[in-house]
């Protein structure tokens, strides 16, 4: 039942991005690929020139892929420690932890991306701290780079990443680290023979997890970034929302963006069933 | 259990009959009502108000367009797209007898373009866009879009723009002395061209945080509307609004009735509110624009009827009121846009 409620949406949208754009917005039920040929194929400013490969919508993609590579890599880094963290303190004091964790979340995710926001321009607590302490002289620069996205999405995403690793560490057995050890395992050793094979369900879907939404997020890119660039997410809503009202082309956009996130998810599962029959 | 449930039935059908007739619903602007006026007005006429928001025309548009038409009674529209919702079918009309305070509208007003004779809408309120200047980071010549396609040492980086095709794009058009809705190959190139060189120079795009970003100095100079620019002044920022000398962008925010309003009488009854001048003056009391109302001087803040921005020096350029393109010709400026944001 809830399949067919994800499915109606997701079939819906596939249809309107194969349908006419009606001018302002809205479609005509006429059949055409132009949506797509919008995506992949240059005819320039005016249309009516040779089509070449369309590079615009590609490194749209391309950018919004590596923003979201190197937040899901950021959050692991903080992630994975922390969840250990909490993972290995005594039982009654984890609860706590994780409620540490998650107050933050409490709160609106636009509120909070605006209070880093505060926090991290020319003339917020941040450089004034360090300017007090004469680390720097003039104002570090953060609002309005990819720096300031970076730690919005980490930011964002980080109890993502987190949650699930920590499921997967409180069922680990550690007396068979303390086996390995007694069989003088190197640490390092212990942690990629023995420890990982057993938290990997946890490390990769808090990958997905990071990963997936930072790839749409567009409030990050607006707020912190200047929305000087298209992100995946803020192209989609321009379609809908803004002057251009092109939904059948804001529906392939989506369409293209939701074949690559299945391409990765078949292939990790293949990795994954492959790996559990070794 | 049966009849429990035919009860409860009754129950729900009645209160949402009694609901219905004293019910208004409003499409409107984020921030764009002071919440006192509303209560005067359900307080006067036992009406009860709801208002959705939305941020841009455009989204207001798709919004109705994505089959919330029927839901709304009114909606606040943009003079251009006064004309488009117009000649979409979406505007209900109304006759002169029963908009009984249409003879307040200053006169200027009252036969507008994109409303000839105004039979579906109301002056909400109008201004001006252009841009402000930090005066504490620049205090040389504002009197050019320079300012912003071309920007002195000083302003470079640390400019916002808005993050609106249509703004963006007339002001870059007064800046090249382009006509709008151009479909003349070398004229659109020039202004592809103008804003790419231009791009570099900007900070951020952002409409709904103009103000904010001068304020806290994230910005020193920025396209902005002109009551906001007051507002970012009140709020203590040293900042100057421009009427530059190659013109600015015009419009006016008008209260539209919609067709298949569920509450078509009440809507009416709001628009002659709205209409009364104590009332309009309230509205521009808060939002800090202009009234298109006669009579509301004795009721408005001594600080907005005599503030800079609401009061253009002598001699400046007029401006100019933002047309709707055909589809043929908006696609150039879609391309644009999309080159300049890619």
């Amino acid at each position: 039942m809830i399949g067919v409620f994800l499915l109606i949406p997701v079939l819906l949208m596939a249809v309107y991005s194969f349908l006419t754009k009606e001018f302002r917005g809205g479609v005509i039920w006429d059949f055409t690929l132009a949506a797509y040929d919008q995506f992949f194929f240059n005819r320039g400013l005016f249309g009516d020139e040779p089509p070449v490969i369309e590079w615009t919508y590609i490194s749209i993609f391309w950018r919004s892929i590596w923003q979201a590579a190197l937040a899901t890599v950021a959050c692991l880094l903080v992630g994975f420690p922390t969840a250990w963290f909490i993972a290995t303190r005594p039982p009654s004091q984890r609860s706590v932890w994780l409620f540490l964790i998650t107050i933050p979340y409490w709160v609106n995710l636009l509120i909070r991306t605006v209070s880093l926001k505060f926090l991290i321009r020319d003339n917020g607590p941040l450089n004034e701290f360090l300017m007090g302490l004469g680390v720097i002289t003039d104002p570090l620069p953060l609002v309005n780079t990819n720096l300031a996205v970076q730690l919005g999405l980490f930011y964002s995403y980080l109890p993502f990443m987190v949650l699930p690793i920590y499921a997967a560490v409180e069922r680990y057995n550690f007396a068979l680290s303390e086996a390995a050890a007694d069989l003088y395992a190197p640490r390092w050793t212990i942690l990629r023979e023995v420890v990982l094979p057993v938290v990997k369900p946890g490390v990769v879907a808090g990958c997905l997890l990071v990963f997936v939404p930072s790839l749409g997020a567009f409030l990050a890119p607006d707020l912190l970034g200047g929305a000087k660039t298209y992100m995946i997410g803020s192209l989609i809503d321009e379609q809908f929302k803004g002057s251009q009202g092109n939904w059948p082309f804001g529906a392939a956009v989506a369409v293209v963006l939701m074949t690559l996130v299945l391409i990765a998810l078949f292939l990790q599962a293949r990795a994954a069933a492959k790996g559990a029959r070794e | 259990m049966k009849r429990l449930f035919t009860t409860a039935a009754a129950f729900v059908l009645m209160a949402g009959a009694a609901q219905a007739e004293g019910k208004l619903s409003v499409y409107h602007w984020f921030e764009y009502i002071p919440q006192e006026l509303v209560d005067k007005f359900e307080a006067e006429t036992g009406i009860e108000v709801t208002i959705d928001t939305y941020d841009s025309n455009e989204s207001m548009l798709a919004s109705l367009k994505a089959g919330k038409m029927g839901q709304y009674d009114v909606a606040v529209p943009a003079d251009f797209m006064v004309k488009i919702m117009g000649d979409e079918g979406m505007l209900d009309t109304f006759t002169p007898e029963e908009m009984t305070n249409l003879g307040n509208i200053a006169p200027q007003w009252l036969d507008v373009p994109f409303d000839p004779g105004r039979k579906s809408s109301i002056p909400y309120q109008w201004g001006s866009t252009s841009f402000s200047v930090n005066r504490d980071v620049y205090p040389g010549d504002i009197s050019s879009l320079s300012i912003i396609f071309n920007p002195p040492e000083e302003l470079k980086g640390k400019i916002n723009v808005l993050d609106s095709q249509n703004e963006v794009l007339i002001l870059g058009s007064l800046y090249l002395g382009i006509p709008q809705c151009s479909t003349d190959r070398e004229q659109l190139k020039a202004l592809n061209d103008m804003l790419l060189a231009a791009k570099p120079s900007w900070a951020s795009f952002g409409s709904d945080t103009s103000k904010e970003v001068l304020v806290s100095g994230d910005a020193a100079a920025g396209m902005i509307y002109n009551g906001f620019s007051a507002k970012a002044r009140a709020e203590g920022a040293n900042v100057e609004y421009s009427y530059p000398k190659e013109g600015h962008v015009l419009w006016m925010d008008n209260m539209v009735l919609l067709k298949d309003a569920p509450n078509r009488e009440n809507a009416i009854k709001f628009m002659n509110f709205l209409l009364v001048p104590e009332n309009a003056a309230a509205v521009t009391n808060y939002a800090a624009y202009s009234s298109g109302v006669t009579g509301v001087e004795p009721f408005l803040d001594d600080a907005i009827k005599n503030s800079p921005e609401n009061n253009p020096p002598a001699g400046i350029t007029p401006g100019v009121f933002a047309q709707a393109c055909d589809a043929e010709t908006q696609k150039f400026y879609d391309a644009i846009w999309t080159n300049l944001k890619k």
